[in-house]
């Protein structure tokens, strides 16, 4: 239960916004080369941090647009929004 | 020795105002060295050191827990306990719990206030119809109560229900698990507790792991906020917090820790006498024996580890309640509270070894972990003791993820669990 500031649209409640999960997530290349263990980790193992957890968002009911936020998972305080396809910000 | 509960010990407690009750357990301090330690006081890591001590003879562990004991997800659940999975390996292990319940409160002395009221799932679409029967007789081929009902025989069942044919999502039939039910969730893990102290457990309250210790590719210790414990074996239960210990360890989880939220209204008189579930509109309900009805809502769709949820999910389950239980309409709720969930991508748990040797897991209930208590507790002691799994919790190794051999519920059991 938070608001989330939409780098297009502003804040807006969190309820319009839809999780991505864990950002940084680059698909696999090569998807043939890839072993069953990489695989795993590509598809399966997350990091779920409890602390400042990178990920995407994508608001849902508004201009349906993907995006970065780095949020606190134990507080759900947003330390930082950024745009797709920039690096992870340093906090 | 603890004395025996009994009508005669509450009489001869009565006479002295109920003051010289005996401790249902004790209060230590750790050991320098167990045989082996279990991170998490909750009911399935309770249940793992009581098996491990009754069934396997090793008596001198520990429980470490954060907080208090049953504080966590055994406090906030919904209490349902129920059977009825599709695949052949849930079935197993959820039916496995299920009979350790039905002798439960006789075999730990204390009354869990187990009630099979029985569990009815809702269907409200033709796709509703076609998975509920399917797993009726899935549950019937491995030997598990199932029964389909008509409309008709869900409103005969349970009168309250609003089966007219003109709302947003009609009641199209039902399954009924007729075994399953509820039990008193905080019973849960004090008659474990209590049981697991008898025969020497040491159960250590406020005691936060900070770090696990490994030599190599096994572990030596815990770092706890009561110092340094050494032990060859670790057994973890932390639900949502799983993935902060395996991080610990140097391990990666595939799992995502999220709120779940439940709510209980006034008490009033008895009004519902069984549990009904609905998956399609996400609402259940049952009613407590304090009169309260007990409501479980859904998920958040993102990782927090807040033990709060949104209001929108709240909203969204009184809704669907409301339109099924036009009665309740004045209801007021007292009560509403979160917990964190650690939900596996396929909805299955993982109890199992891992790449580090004397390292156990027993996580990934996600939102249906409180009926399989007692089943968890004793495979999961079973397989640290052997270092081995149990037939039963075989199929819920962690290289499951890695050979693709997953056991789907999530789109199959129930999305509500």
């Amino acid at each position: 239960m938070f608001l989330i500031n939409c780098p297009y649209c502003g804040e807006r409640d969190q309820s319009e916004f839809v999780s991505g999960g864990e950002a940084h997530i680059a698909r696999p290349k090569q998807p043939t080369e890839l072993n069953d263990d990489q695989w795993a980790e590509y598809l399966f193992m997350r990091k779920n941090i409890k602390g400042i957890q990178f990920e995407r968002w994508n608001h849902a009911h508004g201009c349906r647009k993907w995006f970065n936020v780095a949020r606190d998972t134990s507080n759900d305080k947003i330390e930082k929004i950024y745009k797709m396809g920039e690096q992870p910000p340093k906090l | 020795m603890k004395n025996k509960y009994s009508i005669f010990s509450l009489i001869k407690n009565a006479f002295s105002n109920h003051e010289n009750w005996q401790r249902a357990w004790r209060d230590p301090e750790p050991k320098k060295e167990y045989d082996a330690v279990i991170v998490g006081g909750g009911g399935h890591g309770l249940a793992t050191a009581y098996y491990l001590a009754k069934k396997h003879n090793l008596t001198n562990i520990a429980v470490v827990e954060k907080g208090w004991i049953g504080g966590g997800n055994t406090g906030r659940n919904t209490t349902i306990i129920r059977s009825n999975y599709l695949w052949d390996a849930s079935a197993g292990l959820y039916d496995h719990a299920l009979k350790i319940w039905e002798g439960l409160s006789q075999e730990l002395n204390y009354n869990v206030m187990f009630s099979q009221r029985g569990v009815m799932n809702l269907a409200h679409n033709l796709q509703d119809v076609r998975d509920l029967k399917r797993r009726t007789h899935a549950n019937r081929l491995n030997g598990i109560d199932a029964v389909w009902l008509e409309t008709d025989e869900v409103k005969k069942f349970c009168p309250i229900i609003n089966t007219s044919q003109d709302i947003r999502y009609p009641v199209l039939g039902g399954t009924l698990q007729k075994r399953a039910g509820t039990a008193r969730h905080d019973a849960v893990a004090w008659g474990y507790a209590r049981g697991a102290d008898e025969m020497g457990v040491d159960i250590i309250q406020n005691c936060e792991v900070k770090g696990i210790k490994r030599n190599g590719d096994a572990v030596e210790g815990l770092e706890t906020t009561k110092g340094f414990i050494k032990t060859k074996k670790i057994g973890v239960v932390a639900a949502g917090h799983s993935s902060v210990i395996a991080n610990m360890a140097g391990l990666k989880l595939p799992l995502e820790s999220k709120p779940l939220q439940a709510l209980v209204s006034e008490p009033v008189k008895p009004i519902i006498d069984t549990v009904v579930m609905s998956n399609a509109v996400h609402a259940y309900v049952s009613q407590s024996d304090k009169g309260e009805l007990v409501i479980g809502a859904g998920t958040d769709s993102y990782v927090s580890y807040t033990q709060k949820g949104s209001f929108n999910i709240v909203e969204e389950t009184l809704k669907a309640i409301l339109e099924l239980y036009p009665i309740f309409s004045r209801m007021k709720m007292l009560r509403q509270w979160g917990g964190i969930v650690d939900i596996c991508p396929d909805a299955s748990p993982i109890i199992s070894k891992t790449s580090i040797k004397g390292l156990y897991f027993n996580c990934g209930w996600g939102t249906g972990g409180f009926k399989a208590t007692p089943g968890s507790g004793d495979l999961f002691a079973h397989t640290i003791a052997n270092d081995e799994p149990h037939k039963l919790n075989a199929a819920f190794n962690i290289n499951r993820f890695v050979s693709g051999d997953l056991v789907d519920e999530h789109g199959a059991a129930a999305v509500a669990h």
